[in-house]
């Protein structure tokens, strides 16, 4: 990959999904209209979303149930199936204009699913990522998800990584179709992660990847 | 006539799924408009108006497949 502007990291704090979206979508233009890159950083408020691939079996509840317990549905335009965000999981979208380096969602993706593993390895976790099933999985248990959209091989949507998730959220579906447990690093290391610790670590991890150091 | 075509999108992906249309037959459309999305295993990929013109035929219909570099419409 060749020499690039430098990456702009912006970080949102605690944003509802559809307004994330919105901004990602702008952003997404002002790349396109030759923006340097954008790392955006976030969290979103407890929300199901569901990918054009959604099948309705993977909500594990009624609609009002779900809603009953605090959290949201939104419908998407991304690959996959349902994904659920909440406090406590870093939300990462990568606004990127594959132009520049490489028009080739495989290798993007793998780029992703890397920059993902060597973050959890950073933490003492050894993930591994599974041939044919994205996302990202400490022994059977599953930890990142990934999904991604692209207009004009402009990136947006990206990963979801579990922090201090509540894992609980989880039993309203089945994620991304999968019948796997979801796991997260507070679960793993045994006690709570604070953000500010992975969001440098993982920033440093996205530099190096894709070259922007 | 033009033919919307499902561009390259990475090695060793050979097809990927029509998830919706933005437009439907006779809908007149810009150049560079968004005319239909496509996905693969967890990614989805807008596609736009190769020029501008009236939307002719849909080729490949929500939910099926389509090779790379195969046709997914036309525009006339």
């Amino acid at each position: 990959m060749g020499m690039k502007q430098g990456l702009v990291i912006e970080d949102w704090g605690l944003v509802e999904y559809s307004q994330a979206l919105e901004r990602q979508r702008a952003l997404v233009q002002k790349v396109l209209e030759g923006a340097p890159d954008h790392l955006v950083l976030c969290e979103h408020p407890a929300v199901l979303t569901l990918g054009r691939m959604t099948k309705p079996e993977n909500l594990l509840y009624q609609r009002h149930d779900i809603e009953a317990r605090g959290v949201a549905l939104a419908k998407v335009d991304r690959g996959g199936d349902v994904t659920l965000h909440a406090p406590g999981q870093l939300v990462v979208y990568p606004i990127f204009n594959l132009n520049n380096t490489a028009r080739d969602l495989k290798v993007y993706m793998e780029s992703l699913q890397e920059v993902a593993v060597d973050l959890l390895k950073n933490f003492g976790i050894l993930a591994i990522s599974v041939p044919g099933q994205r996302g990202v999985f400490v022994g059977p248990t599953k930890i990142i998800s990934i999904g991604v959209g692209l207009r004009k091989w402009v990136t947006y949507h990206g990963l979801a990584i579990n922090v201090n998730t509540d894992l609980s959220l989880f039993d309203l579906i089945k994620p991304c179709g999968l019948n796997v447990r979801m796991t997260s690093m507070q679960e793993l290391k045994g006690h709570h992660v604070p953000m500010q610790d992975v969001k440098p670590r993982l920033v440093e991890q996205f530099q190096r990847r894709f070259c922007f150091l | 006539m033009t033919n919307i075509i499902l561009p390259e999108l990475g090695e060793g992906i050979t097809k990927a799924t029509v998830a919706c249309w933005h437009a439907k037959p006779g809908d007149s459309l810009r150049q560079g408009q968004d005319v239909c999305e496509v996905v693969t295993d967890k990614a989805s990929f807008v596609i736009e108006a190769p020029r501008a013109g009236l939307l002719k035929s849909i080729c490949i219909k929500e939910a099926q497949d389509a090779p790379v570099g195969g046709v997914l419409g036309t525009i006339e």
